[in-house]
Parts: C-alpha cells; structure tokens; sequence
C-alpha cells in the first residue's frame, strides 16, 4: 500500500504524466459516455445510414458552434413537424366526408446565410381517395410565391430544391436562394417570419396528412455532418472506446505474452532460447502493414480480428531484448535460488517469481506502446480497411480524404478526428515518458 | 537482432588492426545477408500462405492459365470451324490439361513452394485490374515503374531525418538543460503518430490555407518541358512528404541520441580529452560522435522499420506515385496479383534498408572487426 502511495507522490512531480493521466481520464469518461447512450447496434445502425436515418440533417454540413467565431450566422437546420405541433395544423369539415386540411409552417430567420436546400415530407392515411395539397410560400415582406400542387401517396417527398417550375417562377434563381432573397438584393437574406402554407384538400372520411418541412441549413450539431448527411459526433464519440479498446488490448496483450516468451526463454535457455531469438529476429523485420493489409483483405476486415493478428506480431520486436536481458539479471538472484532449491517447476519459477518481478518496468513500455497501436487502427482505416460496421476515428478520415475534404474546405471533418487521434495519443505516450522516468532511474537525470 | 545494452563498455586499442578485419567484416555481413534473406523468403511465403487462405493465389494462378491459353487459341486456324459452344468446351479440356501439365492440381504444400519462388523473383504473372503507366497488365512492370518514386522519397526522407537528428542531438547535448532541450523531451512524446498524419497537417496549412506547395502528386501537372523545371518541380512536390518523414520522428530521435550523447561525454576518456586541451569540436567528433554511432545506428534501424511501415498511406495521403499509392489502389480493386507484389516489395525493401545499416555498423563498430560481433544477438 505504502508503495503505492509513494509512487503516485512521485507521479505528481511530472506534470506531464499529470495532464497525461488527465486525457486518458477524459477519453475513458467520453468512451464511458458513448457506450451509454448509444449502444453497439444503433450505432451500427446510424453509421450505415440506410433508408431514412439521415433523412432530415443537411449534407457536409459545419458543427453548429462555428456561429460563436463568426459575424455572418450561418444557418442551422430548421425542422417543423406537425405530428410533434398539430396545433399547426387546422382541419375544416365540408361535409360529406370532405375537409381541408390547412397546414402553415412558420418560422423565424434570422441567419445571414441562405439555407442548402428544402424539402417537404408527406405521410397520408387515406383508403381509396388520396388528399390533394397545394402549396405557396409567404415571404416577410408580404409576397406570396405560389407553389407545386400534388395528389398525396402515403408517404410522398416534395424536394423544394429540385422543382423547375419554381426556378422558372423565381426567373432561374434556386429556391433555396430565391425564396429567401431579399428583392432589392438578390445577394441578402431577407430576415424575418417566413411562412409555408399547405392547403390540404380530403375527401374520405379519417383520411389525414402529416407534414415535416426541413430546411437544411449550413450548420448542424457538435461536429457537423459528412457527404451522407451522417452526424459526424456519432462517429466521433464511437471511435473513442473503439480506439481504447484496440490500443489497450494490442499493447496489453502483445507486451504481456512479450514477457512470457522473454521470461521462457532466459529461463530454459539453450535451443528454445536461441528459437526464440532467431523467431525475433525475422520477425522484427517482416513489414507488419502490408502483412495486415492481406488479413484485412482475404480474410476479415473485423477490428478483433484485425486485433489478433497485430496482437500476434507484436509479440515479438525489440521488446523481446530488453526484456530477456531484465530476465537474465533476475534468474541469478537468491530468492530464484531458493525456489529452485526446494523444488519449484518451471511454469511456478516464471509466472510466480521472475514476472511479477518485471512487471513493474513492463507497465511503461505498454503504456508507450498504446498510441502506436491506436494510430495502426487509424492507418488502416485510411487504406480503406476499416471495420466494416464500426464508425472510428481513421474511417473518418478515410471518408474525408477521399471526399477531398482539403480541397473542398471541409477542414473540420479531418480536424476532429485528427485532433481526438492526436489526444490520445500524447496522452499515453506523456504518461509512458514519465512511468518510464519513475521505473528507471538511470534516466531521470536526462 | 541490434541490441544496445552491449554498445557502453569497451574501447579498443587503434593499433590492433590486422588483416583479417575486413574477413571478419566480410564474414560478419555474410552471416547478416543470410538472415535477412531467410527472413524475406519467410515473409513471402507467409504473404502466400495468408493470400492462398482464400484460395486466391490458385485462382490468380489458373487466370493466367486461361488467359494464355485464350491468346494461343484466338489465332489457332483449325479451331475456327468450331462453334462457339464447341471451342470453349475445348478450351475448358485445354485448360485442366495445362493445369494438371503445370502441377497445379498437387498438394497446397508442393504448389506452395513453387508460388514462393515465383513471388521471390516477381514472376506473378498480370494484374486483374491495374494496369501500368505504360499501358502494361505484368505485375513486375507495374511494381518496376513504381519503385523509383518510392525510393526517390523514402530515401531522401531517411537521409535528411538522420542527418538533421544527429545534429540537432549534438546541438541539445551541448545546451543540455537548456530551454530548447526541454522542449525537445517534452515534444518527444510526439513521435507516437505516424508520418502520415503529420502529411494531413502539412497539406492543411501550407496547400489548404497558404497555398505556397502543392497537395500531392509528383509533378506539376501538365508537366513543364524542360528538363531543369521538372526536376525543380519534383523537388518543390517533395517538400511537404520529406517534411512530414521528419517532422514525425525528429523529437523522438534527437531525445534518445541526445540522451546517448550524453552518457557517452560523461565517458573518463572524454574527460581526459578535455583535460588535453582538445577542442570542443574534435572531442565530439571522436570522443562522443564514433563511439555512439553503433548505438545510434542501431536505434535508427528501429526508426526506419517504422518509416517504411509509414509510408504507404504517406503516399496515400499525398498521391506520390510510389508503391505505397499502387497498395492502396490494389486494395480499393482488390487486385490480388499487384496486393502480393506489394508486399513481396515491402518484404525486399525493409530487408535492404536494414542490410544497408548492418554494413555500416559492421564498418564503424569496431567490436564486429575484433570479432567480438559474436555477442550481438
């Protein structure tokens, strides 16, 4: 117990494992936080984006708090659905089974910024007679901008964007700008109470229509969103325990069957240990990459079995030498002698009496090792042998890049994961430096 | 295969040369050689074994097969009364008999042995996609043409991290404690991320936002016509990769030489130097700088094995037209004959690069020319 206590007094002269201690601290807490609110499967599901997932976040758009740093507030995604406000809905009946169905999606714009596109999203429930809506657009300024008119299926699109018709009525101009120009300049926005009307017509009985109005804007949430309208934060909060577990489990497990093999060796001498050296010698020069590519690619693209395999390389590298040489030190002291003397087996000598003694020096060169293990991940993700199903940091980058995210000015989308990459990284890699100061005191005055 | 634990005591009479040290040499570089070669093979045939885990190298083998046989077969004369129907059904009986006449149809074990020479000496036949800048489908040409921009790149990278670590690590020795060194050791940590990395970095602030160098790529494009411009051009392109080379493991590298510097001038042989009168700069050449090049060498050898693994997705990052760039399009098309080409590479490229500095630490350790080399393990 003393001896913990006095390991972390001296742990606290080094600032550096300090601010190292307080990343993995903060990651740990923000991998906790992922796991829990969103599970494996959904964020399986959300990363696959099929169907309708995305349906209603705008495409490559920045994270939101980019309006805090800048004069000109661009827009963020403006979203009205009448099931969430039926009271914007205002139903009549004629009689004979038929209503009107009168929908006004007002709102609020005060962006500097015109918005990326429009849509508006029908569900109908009808039997026989599907309901009919015409649609038109009312400006602060008082004018009104006639609309499509269309017969409703059950679930029908009507995408503002793409209708030629109104680009012809706003004399070529893109809705999206042209709805919200201002008319003395076409160049401004035109701040104000904007209103869509939707003049509903139903003529069955029980038959209704819901309408969700989306206009996307250039912003949206903590890290904005990629070339598939997908929330970059669900990425970046899953690649968190995603890039902890792979670092944690390759470097833990690569350096502890390391120092098996290297307490074996020193241990049984003769034939296995010179096998071992010569294993490790070749070994130490395959070129690892390419090696993991081929897995990746023939086999599985699974980030635990992507994991094995690098766990099973990892084994053996220059940590074998200095481990063995640990070991030849340790296997010539009294309490070895001892145990031999009164009958110990080997697999007692190694795993009970010379281990534990090395594991003390072990702990920093693991914890060194971590962030090389987390950048593999990310590389591989960048050769396109990411986990198929899993969003990570490096699949991030991977789609960034080849989106062309530089050339295009999309920056944030490298920089976030970049920089969580970069986090961890120096994260383990201060606190390694300065575990490594505390176990060895030949270096402390260097 | 370095080890650094041996590389402090010793220092050897000068006067003890004989003429058998450039034997031990010789002998020493031959041994070295041998295991690198063993080690090459081993690494081919574990790349065939892992690819023929699919069955895939069978199946690059037989397209081969096909395809030679539909060439043969295209300008055959007495095939061409043949219905269409009939002649692939000839085909199909042509093409077990040249399998079975080739031995493909022996054990995996047998055949192995016979893909594992073919990868040895690149003969893997032609790509299923990709084709060289020449217009060439063999996997060789389209390895060949690639080779010269990766070694053009890797190498310049290499020589420039080495020279500018060594010093920069001298130059830290002599300030040691100074505000710089501090900043070094606190940067070393750095050195986790790989090259590529920093390359995203590097593009983002000198092509995205300052627009001084290019994005990628190896020349300009189209590429100017004069001889001199393309080369400047080429050069120009080079700055950011070479930047990211040793921006990625500069700290790290100058922490720990300059770390050996230092326990080496703290050396009773460096204090009597001093105690000669010797200058600052001779005692560092041959008091501090030879006794820890082994040292150094063998912990650059380490670097290079990083940098290497590197620098595929380096290329990536900045479509240099290298090896590393063709792995990772043979991956996106899953071009299995160019994917065991690469590696084949890789395998040969590393092999190379750690023999190159076997040679020079057997040159300039003087315990490898006493024929106390023995003790490395």
């Amino acid at each position: 117990m003393k001896g913990i206590a006095n390991f972390f007094r001296q742990l606290k002269t080094y600032p550096s494992a300090i601010a190292g201690l307080t990343i993995i601290f903060l990651m740990v807490a923000l991998a906790i936080y992922a796991l829990v609110t969103i599970p494996y499967n959904e964020a399986v599901r959300l990363w696959r984006g099929d169907e309708n997932v995305w349906i209603e976040t705008p495409r490559n758009a920045r994270p939101a708090w980019f309006n805090y740093f800048y004069k000109e507030k661009q827009p963020v995604t403006i979203n009205l659905k009448t099931t969430e406000d039926p009271s914007m809905k205002n139903v009549v009946e004629l009689g004979g089974g038929v209503s009107t169905t009168d929908i006004v999606f007002e709102f609020d714009y005060q962006y500097d910024g015109f918005p990326t596109e429009m849509s508006l999203f029908f569900t109908a429930a009808f039997k026989n007679a599907r309901p009919n809506v015409e649609m038109k657009w009312i400006t602060p300024d008082g004018r009104e901008i006639p609309m499509a008119s269309m017969t409703l299926k059950s679930q029908e699109t009507y995408r503002i964007s793409q209708d030629s018709a109104l680009v012809r009525r706003l004399r070529g101009v893109q809705p999206e700008k042209g709805l919200f120009a201002d008319p003395n300049n076409p160049n401004k926005v035109l701040k104000g109470t904007y209103k869509l009307v939707t003049e509903g017509l139903i003529f069955e009985e029980g038959s209704t229509f819901d309408g969700t109005l989306v206009v996307y804007g250039k912003l949206h949430g903590l890290a904005g969103t990629d070339h598939r309208r997908r929330d970059i934060t669900v990425a970046l909060l899953w690649g968190t325990p995603v890039a902890l577990a792979f670092g944690l489990l390759a470097a833990v497990g690569s350096s502890l069957v390391t120092m098996m093999l290297a307490a074996a060796a020193v241990w049984f001498g003769g034939w296995v240990d010179n096998v071992i050296r010569r294993i490790n010698e070749i070994v130490m020069i395959l070129p690892l990459l390419p090696i993991l590519i081929m897995v990746g690619l023939f086999y599985s693209r699974s980030i635990w079995a992507i994991l094995g395999v690098v766990i099973l390389l990892g084994i053996f590298g220059s940590g074998i030498l200095s481990y063995r040489s640990m070991f030849l030190q340790v296997k010539e002291s009294g309490y070895i002698e001892a145990a031999r003397a009164y009958g110990a087996s080997s697999s007692r000598i190694i795993f009970r009496y010379m281990i534990p003694k090395v594991i003390p020096v072990l702990i920093p060169g693991f914890v060194t090792q971590v962030p090389s293990y987390v950048f593999l991940e990310a590389t591989l993700a960048v050769l396109g042998l990411g986990d198929p199903l899993l969003p990570t940091w490096g699949k991030l980058l991977n789609d960034a890049y080849t989106n062309g995210a530089l050339f295009t000015g999309h920056y944030y989308w490298v920089l976030q994961p970049a920089i969580l990459l970069t986090l961890t990284g120096l994260g383990f890699a201060m606190l390694g430096f300065a575990l490594d100061r505390i176990f060895n005191p030949r270096l402390r005055g260097l | 295969m370095l080890n650094i634990e041996t590389a402090q005591e010793q220092t050897v009479p000068a006067k003890k040369r004989t003429s058998g040290n450039l034997g031990r040499i010789a002998k020493y570089t031959l041994v070295r050689g041998l295991t690198l070669i063993i080690t090459v093979v081993i690494g081919v045939y574990l790349a065939i074994l892992i690819a023929n885990g699919g069955g895939y190298v069978d199946k690059m083998r037989e397209g081969q097969v096909r395809e030679q046989l539909s060439l043969e077969l295209a300008g055959n004369e007495a095939m061409s009364h043949l219905t269409l129907q009939e002649r692939r059904a000839v085909e199909e009986d042509m093409v077990k008999i040249r399998i079975e006449q080739l031995g493909l149809d022996r054990p995996f074990m047998i055949r192995s042995f016979e893909y594992l020479w073919n990868g040895l000496t690149l003969n893997l036949g032609s790509a299923e996609y990709l084709l060289s800048d020449s217009g060439s489908r063999q996997v060789r040409n389209i390895l060949g043409e690639r080779l010269a921009p990766t070694l053009l790149l890797m190498a310049t990278g290499q020589l420039f991290l080495f020279f500018i670590s060594v010093f920069f690590a001298l130059f830290l020795s002599r300030r040691y404690g100074s505000v710089m060194d501090k900043i070094v050791v606190a940067l070393a940590p750095t050195s986790a991320a790989p090259s590529w990395f920093y390359g995203i970095f590097l593009i983002l602030i000198f092509a995205a936002l300052l627009g001084w160098l290019p994005f990628g790529g190896m020349v300009a494009a189209p590429p100017p016509e004069n001889a001199f411009l393309r080369i400047l051009s080429t050069l120009k392109h080079m700055i950011l990769p070479v930047g990211s080379i040793v921006i990625s493991s500069i700290f790290l590298t100058s922490y720990y030489w300059r770390t050996f510097f230092l326990i080496y001038s703290s050396e009773d042989y460096v204090e009597m130097a001093k105690a000669k009168g010797l200058s600052g700069r001779a005692i560092e050449r041959r008091y501090v700088l030879r006794p820890t090049l082994p040292t150094i060498i063998t912990s650059f050898a380490l670097t290079l094995i990083g940098l290497w693994t590197g620098a595929i997705v380096l290329e990536t990052v900045f479509a240099w037209p290298g090896i590393g760039r063709l792995t990772q399009s043979a991956i996106n098309m899953f071009d299995t004959p160019v994917i065991v080409g690469t590696v084949v590479i890789y395998a040969y490229l590393l092999a190379i690069t750690v023999f190159l500095l076997d040679i020079i630490y057997a040159l300039v350790d003087p315990r490898v020319k006493l024929g106390g080399g023995g003790t490395r393990s």
